[in-house]
């Protein structure tokens, strides 16, 4: 079982790892790295708990071969506040109790992040179809509408 | 006992209690730092992996491991043979061994033949490939009516069924009937001006929550263990456990980790016993993580139901009697929770003549599991229904009908107490005050509002509660539910309420089994009644000593020391004689008064209040389609008292959107080959964003008495209303009414296809 190096960027560190020809990139950040902020729901792309983001383009992880991250830049949920400064999208998760269980919401943070940077200003119904990709069994996706909605309002005053 | 005999103080200004702090451990999980079932590792862990059957019923002719267990890298295989009877003749704890690992048959599409633990994912997924099961497959049955022919192939070997007079001679797979109700039916069927009757069906669905089933064990050669486990309840993991391994509970300590929903559906075992035993052949720590098709497949769903139902009334809308007849299949054990079903069903009502009867039936399905306010949901679909045809058939406003109706204090419930203060009718006059039923429907085709109302029982249970005073006067408070939506928030508001501290002041954590006594499972909106009115309790008591220990410095008698706002007052006679005690300052000095300071609560807390809610949804039918749009919904539910309104709110918006799932498309679908066809998220389709609308919530406040602070549990009734409520706006939508769920695109076009017709 011959493994492949993989010399990649993530959240701003360079970074080497050796990993399985067919392993998921979901696969190498959790067990070969140690970034388990990046879940699993399902390995079949249906859930969004796995999104991270490769050269700031949102994709979901379990779907995503490791090799592929060779020369790329991964976004993670790990690499979303800026020491102990939250994102505003993480602040107003808080604000609004927009999590319950929790487990789906570092995939939330990273596809609405990269909602906010596509589209600054998003209507509700835009927020609604581009977190369709996400998941989450607990809120009914109120609280959540409402923290992308402020997040938005304050990083376009920012 | 149910708390310290105070009742609720009438009109108490509370000043934590009913404020919206940011949670405690809401950093953690905005910033990917929680850490899950699958987020933990152990020195030196295997990979475990199950080998499932592909048979909905077969028996097993041998299996040979010998292949499997050659592969380099593989350390342990085991099948039933490694999982003894141990169980002394106990029913329950056998059906609980049976589903872990099948034995001479296998009992549904899924069940777990063996299992294997290796030094990496892939070669334990390639070891499962080298097992050889010799099967003989097994006529299957899957649906309930099919079930309960008289010639349908009978699963786990059929039962005698218990709760029928004569007692039947021949086996089938009906396990128990059971019955519920009180006055006359008969009479008040014949009282009635108009009389209702339909028959209902209902498909299983999955609690779906996001993280699937995961666990590491440590085994070592002295029979001494450790897991991390995604759980519901981790006392009830070490007791299972022990039991099915031969061990002394004290042997294993069990840690509940973050856990990413589990709505009922943690609150059985599938792999732990599995994980155990691995580790204990291979002598190595094992992790395990299912999954998704192995959480679809081999946890548990609900049931799947038939309902007959019959309800009579007269002209102004009160009913006389109601009659309904209940067929459950819950997987091959029974345990399909139908007598819960059969209690609810008509709970919502104070009627003079009542009947439910309740059919548990043995399917070729995976055992069911609870799914908050487990059974409600499904009867109370059947309920709102014919309520809400009988309202429109006597023209009668639905809100008016059900107030008409509904159950009050010192009603006779339908499964048998009597109901002390409740909040149904609240909720509905409180309907009528809310700008959506003030709004009519937004203009548009086809559109209709629908309104159904919901309860639950709650429960309470084994709880302990342990809290210290740290040498700095602030609280660490150990309670032994894991936290599934807040509740470490929630204990802190309670436990700085009681103290008269600030909300800061108080680090909660979820102990594990070897730290804290019994805690029953995370079930039956239990947590924030029984761990809170525990935690109240656990603070009073660490009072006292504080008040003690302010007499004692001060030199004058316990009794004439009270306690205000995190201080001890001198009060009586030697009031104002010395400057109050701060917690910190009674902490400081505690090594001269006594030693650490410490308050703890233990209790059966058997005094939950029932819940009610009612729900309004607003629906747009795409006529074409068949598809269902929800437009706008309300949600109204008594909370006794709100601790933390917020995660209240998300608990009536998650338990709604659930629900509408549920009503609209959710469903186990299952081929001739008694095989699950959609065990994944694309072809079990759960709601998205995009399918729901803002979800409106009003809370109510009637004080549950069996609380120090009237707090009633809050999350399991906001899932009972939606599949009625969505029903009677599709039928007020579009003059069709459904009486199978989910009402699917597929399903309601074929129904308004019918009605062209």
């Amino acid at each position: 079982m011959s493994h492949v190096h993989v010399t990649t960027t993530i959240n701003g560190d360079p970074t080497e790892f050796l990993c399985e020809a067919d392993e998921t990139l979901l696969d190498a950040l959790r067990d070969r790295l140690n970034l388990t902020g990046t879940k699993e729901g399902c390995g079949s792309g249906d859930c969004g708990a796995c999104s991270v983001t490769i050269d700031g383009r949102l994709v979901c992880s379990c779907l995503t071969l490791a090799a592929e991250a060779q020369g790329r830049s991964i976004g993670t949920i790990e690499g979303m506040a800026k020491g102990d400064k939250l994102h505003p999208l993480q602040q107003k998760f808080l604000d609004h109790a927009a999590l319950q269980c929790g487990v789906c919401t570092p995939g939330f943070l990273v596809a609405a992040d990269a909602l906010l940077k596509h589209n600054p200003d998003p209507t509700e119904t835009e927020i609604r179809y581009w977190l369709a990709g996400n998941l989450c069994r607990c809120t009914g996706y109120d609280k959540i509408v409402k923290a992308v909605t402020e997040a938005a309002a304050d990083l376009r005053r920012a | 006992m149910a708390h310290d005999g105070k009742p609720v103080a009438a009109g108490r200004k509370f000043d934590s209690v009913g404020t919206r702090p940011l949670r405690p451990d809401g950093i953690d999980k905005v910033t990917g730092r929680a850490r899950y079932g699958a987020d933990m590792n152990m020195p030196g862990q295997l990979i475990g992996k199950v080998l499932r059957s592909p048979h909905a019923h077969a028996l097993i002719k041998s299996i040979d491991t010998s292949a499997a267990e050659k592969l380099p890298g593989v350390r342990a295989v085991i099948t039933a043979r490694d999982l003894p009877d141990l169980t002394g003749g106990d029913q329950g704890q056998m059906d609980t061994l049976v589903n872990t690992m099948a034995r001479e048959r296998t009992l549904y599409d899924g069940h777990a033949v063996a299992a294997v633990a290796a030094s990496s994912a892939s070669i334990a997924q390639a070891a499962l490939k080298l097992i050889e099961v010799v099967y003989e497959v097994l006529p299957h049955v899957t649906d309930v009516d099919e079930a309960m022919k008289p010639d349908a192939p009978l699963v786990n070997g059929g039962v005698i069924t218990n709760g029928v007079t004569p007692k039947p001679t021949k086996k089938s797979n009906v396990l128990i009937r059971h019955e519920f109700g009180h006055g006359n039916i008969a009479k008040g069927f014949a009282d009635a001006d108009i009389v209702v009757e339909r028959s209902f069906k209902t498909e299983a669905t999955h609690q779906g929550y996001i993280e699937p089933h995961a666990c590491v064990a440590n085994l070592g050669a002295d029979g001494t263990g450790d897991m991390w486990v995604c759980t519901q309840g981790h006392y009830n993991v070490r007791a299972v456990c022990a039991a099915m391994l031969g061990l002394e509970q004290s042997k294993l300590r069990i840690t509940a980790s973050e856990i990413g929903g589990g709505f009922g559906g943690k609150t059985m075992l599938f792999i732990e016993p599995l994980a155990f035993a691995l580790s204990r052949k291979a002598n190595r720590p094992v992790k395990m993580v299912m999954s998704r098709e192995e959480v679809f497949r081999a946890t548990g769903p609900t049931a799947s139901s038939s309902m007959w139902m019959k309800v009579g009334a007269k002209k102004d809308g009160r009913v006389t009697a109601a009659h309904a007849v209940i067929k459950f299949q819950g997987g091959p054990f029974g345990g399909s929770l139908v007598d819960m079903g059969a209690m609810a069903c008509f709970a919502c009502y104070d009627l003079p003549n009542v009947k439910t009867e309740g059919y548990d039936v043995f399917c070729n399905r995976p055992r069911a599991a609870a799914y908050r306010a487990p059974s409600a949901p499904i009867v109370t679909f059947a309920t709102e229904s014919v309520m809400q045809e009988i309202a429109d058939k006597l023209g009668l406003d639905p809100v008016d009908m059900r107030l008409k109706n509904a159950a009050k204090e010192g009603t006779k419930s339908s499964y048998g107490p009597t109901y002390g203060p409740i909040g149904l009718k609240a909720t509905l006059e409180a309907v009528k005050e809310t700008p959506h039923w003030k709004t009519p429907v937004a203009p548009g085709k086809h559109r209709g509002r629908g309104v159904a109302c919901g309860f639950w029982f709650n429960f309470g249970g084994n709880t302990s509660v342990s809290m210290a005073i740290n040498a700095d006067g602030t609280v660490a408070l150990a309670y032994g539910n894991p936290d599934i939506g807040g509740s470490r928030a929630s204990m802190s508001l309670m436990a700085a309420e009681e103290l008269g501290i600030p909300y800061e002041k108080v680090r909660c954590i979820v102990a594990d089994t070897a730290s804290l006594g019994y805690n029953d499972t995370t079930d039956g909106s239990r947590v924030t009644f029984a761990a809170g009115l525990s935690t109240i309790n656990a603070a009073r008591n660490a009072i006292k000593v504080m008040c003690a220990r302010a007499a004692k410095t001060w030199g004058i008698s316990e009794d004439a020391v009270t306690w205000e706002k995190g201080h001890a007052k001198p009060a009586g006679a030697n009031a104002g004689k010395f400057e109050p005690l701060s917690m910190a300052q009674i902490a400081a000095t505690a090594q001269n008064t006594g030693g650490p300071i410490a308050g703890h609560f233990e209790t059966f807390a058997d005094s939950a209040g029932v819940s009610f809610g009612t729900h309004i949804a607003d629906v747009e039918v795409d006529e074409e389609t068949g598809k269902v749009t929800v437009l706008r919904y309300t949600v109204l539910q008594d909370a006794g008292k709100a601790i933390h309104p917020s995660y209240v709110e998300g608990q009536y918006q998650g338990g709604a959107a659930q629900g509408i799932g549920w009503a609209l498309n959710e469903e186990y679908i299952y081929g001739k080959d008694g095989r699950l066809q959609n065990a994944g998220f694309l072809d079990y389709r759960i709601p998205v964003a995009s399918d729901l609308p803002m979800i409106e919530t009003v809370i109510l406040e009637i004080p549950n008495p069996g609380h120090p602070y009237g707090v009633r549990g809050v999350g399991e009734t906001p899932i009972v209303p939606p599949l009625g409520a969505i029903a009677n706006a599709i039928a007020a939508a579009t003059g069709v009414r459904m009486g199978d769920i989910p009402m699917s695109p597929p399903k309601l076009l074929k129904a308004l296809e019918g009605r062209a017709r």
